[in-house]
């Protein structure tokens, strides 16, 4: 920035060649998704011939077909049921992880310490097997609770590393004045520990929610039944099986984008300043 | 005073240590373990036996020609990372920061592809690439040129290599930018002053500078690259066409949920955490993140 008001003067045209760039950087990425958006109001033959046209006639045909034939209304809810599900677990826990790991002393801190930030190197791959074998086992396959639960293991430590980066800044003194007016330790983290980390909290969230919601590999393995498919392993399915119905398949990956994309019009701020913190600190 | 009981202390840190214990560090091991047997089902039938086959799933490695294309992909697309995914993220990072208006709406655009499921952008990616009036063969034909099967063995790589890597710079760039606004005005104040030219700033002062960012982001860009699966598995499942576009992580997929060879599965899954361990320290050695920054 200081950079721009130095040489503010002698670099006028080179400015206009910045945000030339920088403008077709920004179409590259906002052209397929209007593209897609615009293409799933016309009927298939027109997506094939004329896809740059506007939609005529505008149809809402494929969006009919998608909620009809294709379950994606269930697919939503077994999404909200596992990623929500794995959201909370994981704050929760990491919340209480974290606590721990930053306000007492004691043997073996050191070794749980690298075992948390160890597990940040196992890939889905190298425990997936041994996992999958445990769930059917367990005979929970086709269970929200086999993809949950390897779910909040995996990114659980992400979540502790967060956490404690933010709860190692909090003073001390105000748990320190609770417990001199009697306050025990789970007061103490109730009402002071968690609301104080809502700001760390919502990035741990908002990161743990994407990318469970986003994980086709572990949804694939676990769940073989097409009544229990969340929403990534059904668009595996539409790619496969829809592949040359061409609105179906335009209706279909809007549908799943746009919850996401109002989301992140909220949410952008926290998503984007919770990636700095995690990733550089991770 | 508060933290002297220890009571709290394990209730508070039981749960989660015993979820990574059951679901990460138990299974990272039992992986290991299974590499070394002749796996009939995952689960064990009762009769049949699991037989000890030391490395003859390693050996196996050495002379399966599609684990070399699916090892020579993953290396491949790390390399496009390191050198687009962070290179084109580390200019528009520049650039963004040298810029005054619009700083918060590029960020907001770029980064957006990340939070959309890599499925979703694989099938965006399919309707392009369609031999049957896919967008690409629509540009072609309206510049009356022949369609072209953009996912013929010779150019598949590169095509499923395109998304994957354009949907993550976003990501990088946010991770640049913010490195470089930390740095302080008055350096590029101070080096202008001297008679110091952009370029040179970006030499002397940029770079320098935000060395330790960069080294995050190609260790971020390099293991990342190992994890590629979504893409590539619903643009062109299976590798096809003819393996040509395996990764280790659909191969290992392949290999264990379709054709049913779990032990090879297991063995592909150990090479990619080791080659994810020998990369990042590799990065490390080459791009040393400076300890006083």
């Amino acid at each position: 920035m200081a950079a721009a008001k130095v040489s503010k003067k002698r670099f006028k045209v080179s400015h206009i060649f910045i945000y030339l760039i920088l403008i077709f950087w920004a179409l590259t990425t906002i052209f397929p998704f209007v593209w897609v958006i615009n293409n799933s109001f016309k009927a298939s033959r027109d997506v094939i011939n004329h896809s740059f046209s506007l939609p005529s006639p505008f149809t809402l045909d494929n969006y009919k077909n998608a909620f009809d034939n294709l379950n994606i209304l269930i697919a939503y809810k077994n999404s909200f049921v596992i990623s929500g599900s794995v959201t909370i677990a994981v704050m929760v826990l990491a919340t209480m992880m974290a606590f721990a790991m930053t306000r007492y002393q004691f043997k073996g801190k050191g070794i749980i310490n690298s075992l948390i930030i160890a597990s940040l190197m196992f890939p889905v791959f190298s425990t997936i097997i041994p996992v999958f074998k445990m769930m059917s086992k367990m005979n929970l396959i086709n269970h929200a609770l086999s993809v949950i639960l390897p779910q909040v293991a995996g990114n659980l430590s992400f979540a502790v590393i967060v956490m404690m980066g933010f709860l190692r800044e909090l003073p001390l003194e105000m748990e320190e004045a609770a417990y001199m007016e009697g306050a025990n330790v789970r007061q103490v983290f109730t009402r002071i520990i968690v609301p104080l980390s809502k700001p760390s909290l919502a990035t741990v969230a908002i990161f743990c929610f994407l990318w469970s919601y986003n994980d086709l590999f572990t949804q694939l393995i676990m769940i073989r039944r097409r009544s229990m498919y969340p929403v990534c392993a059904l668009l595996n399915e539409i790619s496969s099986k829809y592949g040359t119905d061409y609105g179906l398949m335009a209706s279909s990956i809007t549908i799943i984008i746009i919850p996401v994309l109002i989301v992140y019009i909220f949410l952008q701020k926290n998503i984007i300043k919770g990636l700095t913190a995690g990733a550089i600190k991770g | 005073m508060l933290y002297k009981k220890k009571l709290p202390l394990l209730i508070f840190l039981l749960p989660g240590l015993l979820l990574m214990l059951i679901f990460l560090y138990e299974p990272f091991l039992e992986n290991i373990k299974n590499s070394f047997y002749d796996m009939s089902s995952v689960v064990k039938m009762p009769g049949k036996e699991w037989t000890f086959i030391g490395f003859d799933n390693y050996k196996k490695l050495f002379t399966d020609p599609k684990i070399r294309i699916a090892i020579l992909n993953s290396l491949k697309i790390m390399g496009l990372a390191v050198v687009f995914q962070v290179g084109v993220a580390f200019i528009l990072a520049v650039l963004v920061s040298s810029i005054k208006r619009g700083q918060h709406i590029f960020r907001t655009v770029y980064f957006f592809p990340i939070v959309i499921s890599a499925s979703a952008i694989g099938l965006l990616f399919k309707l392009f690439y369609n031999y049957n009036g896919g967008m690409l063969n629509q540009i072609l034909l309206a510049l009356d040129k022949k369609p072209v099967n953009w996912l013929a063995p010779a150019t598949a790589f590169i095509m499923i290599s395109i998304p994957t890597i354009w949907s993550y710079v976003g990501f990088y760039f946010v991770i640049l930018l913010t490195g470089l606004n930390a740095i302080s005005d008055e350096l590029y104040e101070a080096a202008s002053i001297d008679g110091c030219t952009r370029w040179k700033q970006v030499f002397y002062i940029t770079i320098p500078l935000i060395r330790g960012v960069v080294c995050t982001c190609i260790t971020l860009a390099v293991t990342g690259a190992l994890k590629v699966f979504d893409l590539p598995w619903v643009i062109v499942p299976k590798g096809a066409p003819q393996g040509l576009t395996h990764f280790l992580g659909t191969y290992m997929y392949e290999q264990t949920f379709t054709i049913n060879n779990i032990d090879y599965g297991s063995t592909i899954a150990l090479v990619i955490v080791i080659f994810g361990v020998v990369m990042s320290k590799i990065v490390s050695t080459i791009v040393k993140p400076d300890e006083n920054l």
